[in-house]
């Protein structure tokens, strides 16, 4: 299979970003206006210098979601979606065409409103089923990691818990430091630990946030990058799979390891010359929706050796200041989970650390690429992507 | 892809009469009877002391069946079935199928179909819904034993009644099915129909409206009086029929709707030359009165402790009075409804410390504050359709390669060849639990729902939900089968497949039959 990359020929130029959240305050439209808006102000564009666009929203149909709050007139708008990746989609096909050369200038967009639907928990709509698929939560997928792990690496149940109870707590501290964030205090481990069970042995704050929130990204070929921008972002991998759905049917399947991330992490490395990743990239943005998840992409992403991640995430490897910060914005479970935009907002992360303009939560290891790692789906049965970015144009 | 799978389905060829029915032209003479048989009895008993502890009422002694949250009358009907039909011959499939209950699944809709499917009978045939009435499961069970063909007469119910009543009280849930058809040859009888007698009168002693909860009766005494000339009469005349006398009666039970008419006349059958300990004991203690199920289940009782060669009288008291006679054979007593400890066996496996609480929330007398989730969606038809097989079946596809898949799969995902599959039934293969959550927030009419990830002995993995299960004790290497359920019921539409239980064990602690 040949996954030859773009590496180095589109760059980003501009990003914005709403704060995440319960926004009562706003709907779908005024979250895009606000995070286009950003994002051509950071450029120094306006709407018109923009060719073509791309929208990812799980909840909301059709290029007119993005062009008729913006009044975009006879424009390529297109809508995709991709499950909980949707918004990696949108920046992924946006960086294509601009590689392409079919469009010189592009938007990425993504946008969602879950906290419209009357239900506190994630609500998506269903197709017309035989009713025979079992009807599992999110939590209830990716809690069913947690046995499968213990079993696997002889973790007891009562050790792995303070694992996820690290993980829930560090990336809580981190979105302390985020004014973007949905939630913005330090929760005490005690508290955590003992939240209220919503599916096998995860509680409430193993959860991560249901939001509403949008990230835009402006996008153009690498050489003209320059022209906008002082320090534009590189990208130097972008890689996207979809696996079988084996996971729940085939036995040889052992629910501690995502092995569609695994897939394109390697082809993400591959594309962007990383050899050791731990020690390479500055920080990553991974897709911890629950903290399991967290746990397990470590080891998938390379991070961490098989049956090694809950020792490194007790030791505090990937806490802010640690060997290789994780989710230093505070993640899905502290910045929040706007299906649609999450992929962006990570983006949005590695363009303000990168460029040094993290503030509080600023990382200094010197190290200049960071690394996005965006899921979909369920343990078994996923779409994952994985997408490296660079402060420098040539190889780093 | 549906219709690839289902040319492999089995419409067995029935070869016509095993034999000539009047033996004249030299074969064995044929004679109906009772093939094979199978009970269903739910998970759950409750104590009747727990609805006085509940109500402050006077409660009662002994226990009652209760269907859980996601039976009703037509996957218990399933469960029988498969009982009834394990192991039993392809000559001797089921060419027809009568269902009886006093609760139907649906209206308008035949509900015997549900079954059918789910017992893969054959498309050619018929099921019929023969509901309502109680009477109506004697009626089945009659016009099974008449029929040419092998014929399946199943009977599920649930029954209760307003909160610290008779009705709620004594009844009981649970199923019954009786395989009949012509016996002879090379396809043995557990027992042959000897005849019997009916009796029928227009009496208003029970009733009950559609969708009511409760039925309601007149005076009790009313019921005595009307019941037991005509109960005399059909056992007259049933024994006169066949030529029995009532000492050569070894096996009787009276089920009926009206409780102390069945009562005085097993005591008066008692006192007219029917041996005392021919009286079969009526359930009533440990599962209550199963309604329409209520006279397969005791012919069911009586299959599994008689002897070969032995005479077994039924009798149903419900509008009017049927009797059935039959006479074992020799393989009643290797008969397929004696596996497992048969009634018996399966009754010991139960529990009996269900919550009167539970009950009524599973009943729909307490209607519990729902979790803040969507509705669930009803099942669409058309898929519903497309999947007979797999939703009502639980058959998968195998690959040439020996790879199973579930649901059914026209690429192979361990060779990828496409369309190099057959149907693969999986429902009477038992599993393990690979891996399990316990799912707080899903949709659940008795949460929180148990999901577990099984693996198949022999190959192939289905995610599913657990049933008649504690929570508590599920652990990665749970040995489990599966199980037809009523998964929800959503928009009118009840959304029928199969869930996986723990395999029920000796059930040491559990109480037993009563000893007759």
């Amino acid at each position: 299979m040949a996954s030859n990359g773009i590496r180095d020929k589109v760059a980003v130029v501009g990003m914005g970003c709403t704060r995440f959240g319960e926004r009562w305050d706003a709907g779908v439209d005024e979250m895009l206006v606000d995070a286009a808006t950003e994002a051509l102000d950071s450029a120094g564009m306006s709407l018109g210098d923009i060719d073509a666009f791309w929208l990812g929203t799980v909840g909301n149909y059709s290029g007119l979601t993005l062009s008729k709050p913006l009044k975009i007139d006879n424009k390529p708008v297109t809508r995709v979606e991709n499950f909980c990746a949707t918004g990696s989609e949108a920046l992924r096909n946006a960086s294509y065409a601009v590689a392409s050369g079919a469009y010189d200038v592009v938007m990425a967009i993504g946008v969602e409103k879950l906290k419209d639907s009357g239900y506190s928990g994630l609500v998506l709509a269903t197709g017309w089923t035989d009713g025979t698929e079992a009807e599992l939560t999110a939590p209830a997928m990716f809690s069913l990691l947690a046995p499968a792990y213990s079993g696997k690496y002889g973790v007891d149940m009562d050790t792995l818990k303070d694992v996820f109870t690290h993980i829930a707590w560090k990336n809580h501290r981190n979105g302390a430091l985020n004014p973007r964030a949905q939630f913005r205090r330090e929760v005490p481990k005690e508290v955590i630990k003992a939240s209220p069970p919503i599916a096998g042995m995860l509680g409430i704050f193993d959860a991560s946030g249901v939001s509403d929130g949008s990230a835009a990204a402006v996008i153009v070929r690498a050489e003209d990058a320059p022209r906008y921008q002082e320090k534009p972002l590189y990208v130097k991998a972008l890689s996207f799979v979809a696996g079988a759905g084996k996971g729940p049917i085939d036995p040889g399947y052992d629910y501690t390891t995502f092995t569609e991330v695994v897939a394109s992490a390697e082809d993400a490395y591959s594309q962007a010359g990383v050899t050791d990743p731990r020690a390479e990239l500055a920080f990553a943005e991974v897709h911890d929706c629950f903290t399991p998840t967290e746990m397990v992409l470590m080891e998938d992403l390379g991070f961490a050796p098989r049956g090694t991640a809950w020792k490194e995430v007790l030791a505090g490897t990937f806490d802010l200041d640690g060997t290789l910060p994780i989710n230093p914005d505070g993640g899905l479970k502290s910045f929040g989970h706007p299906l649609g935009a999450s992929g962006l907002r990570m983006l949005f992360e590695a363009w303000l650390q990168l460029r040094g303009d993290a503030g509080d939560r600023q990382i200094g290891n010197g190290r200049k690429l960071a690394l996005t790692h965006n899921l979909g789906g369920m343990p078994g049965a996923a779409v994952s992507f994985v997408s490296i970015w660079g402060s420098e144009p040539a190889a780093c | 892809m549906t219709e690839q799978l289902r040319s492999h389905r089995a419409y067995p060829s029935y070869p016509g009469p095993l034999c000539a029915s009047d033996g004249a032209n030299g074969n064995v003479a044929s004679m109906p009877g009772v093939i094979s048989y199978g009970s269903y009895i739910p998970y759950f008993r409750l104590r009747r002391e727990a609805i006085a502890a509940a109500l402050g009422t006077l409660g009662g002694k002994g226990t009652r069946s209760v269907a859980s949250y996601d039976e009703d009358s037509t996957s218990m009907a399933v469960e029988a079935g498969r009982a009834a039909l394990r192991g039993v011959p392809e000559s001797a499939q089921p060419r027809a199928l009568y269902f009886s209950t006093t609760r139907p699944a649906y209206l308008d809709k035949t509900n015997a179909t549900v079954i059918h499917a789910a017992l893969q009978l054959g498309a050619d045939a018929p099921a019929y819904d023969m509901i309502g009435a109680v009477r109506s499961a004697a009626g089945a069970l009659k016009a099974a034993l008449d029929s040419a063909q092998p014929t399946l007469a199943v009977a599920a119910d649930w029954r209760t009644g307003l909160p610290g009543g008779a009705d709620e009280r004594d009844g009981g849930d649970g199923a019954a099915a009786i395989l009949c058809g012509n016996g002879g040859g090379d396809l043995p009888l557990v027992a042959e129909y000897l005849g019997g007698a009916s009796a029928t009168a227009e009496v208003l002693d029970r009733w009950r409206q559609p969708g009511d909860l409760a039925s309601r009766s007149w005076e009790e005494r009313f019921g005595e009086f009307a019941y037991l000339p005509l109960a005399e009469s059909a056992v007259t005349n049933a024994f006169k029929e066949v030529g029995l006398a009532p000492a050569e009666i070894d096996h009787v039970a009276v089920a009926g709707t009206h409780a102390r008419s069945a009562r005085q006349f097993t005591k008066q059958l008692a006192g007219s030359g029917v041996s005392p300990g021919a009286l079969a004991d009526d359930l009533g203690a440990v599962v209550g009165n199963t309604g329409a199920a209520h006279p397969g289940l005791l012919l069911c009782s009586m299959l599994d402790s008689a002897g070969a060669d032995e005479t077994i009288a039924l009798v149903v008291l419900a509008d009017g009075v049927d009797v059935l006679l039959f006479r074992t054979t020799e393989a009643v007593t290797q008969g397929v409804g004696r596996r497992d400890g048969g009634l018996a066996g399966q009754i010991a496996a139960t529990r009996d410390d269900l919550a009167y609480a539970k009950m009524q929330t599973w009943r729909g007398v307490y209607r519990l504050e729902p979790p803040r989730r969507p509705d669930p969606v009803p099942p669409a038809a058309p898929p519903s359709y497309r999947s007979e097989e797999w939703k009502f079946a639980f058959v998968g596809s195998r690959c040439d390669c020996g790879t199973r898949h579930l649901p059914p799969s026209r690429v192979c995902m361990s060779c990828g060849a496409v369309d190099h599959m057959v149907s693969e039934p999986l429902a009477g293969v038992p599993g393990t639990v690979a891996t399990f959550t316990i799912d707080h927030l899903a949709y659940s009419e008795s949460p929180p729902a148990v999901v577990a990830v099984v693996d198949f002995d022999g190959g192939g993995r289905y995610t599913c939900e657990l049933t008649d299960v504690d929570p508590g004790q599920v652990a990665i290497g749970t040995r489990v089968e599966m199980t037809f359920r009523r998964v929800f019921t959503a928009g009118g539409v009840h959304n029928y497949f199969w869930k996986a239980r723990p395999i029920r064990g000796s059930g040491a602690a559990s109480p037993r039959l009563p000893a007759r």
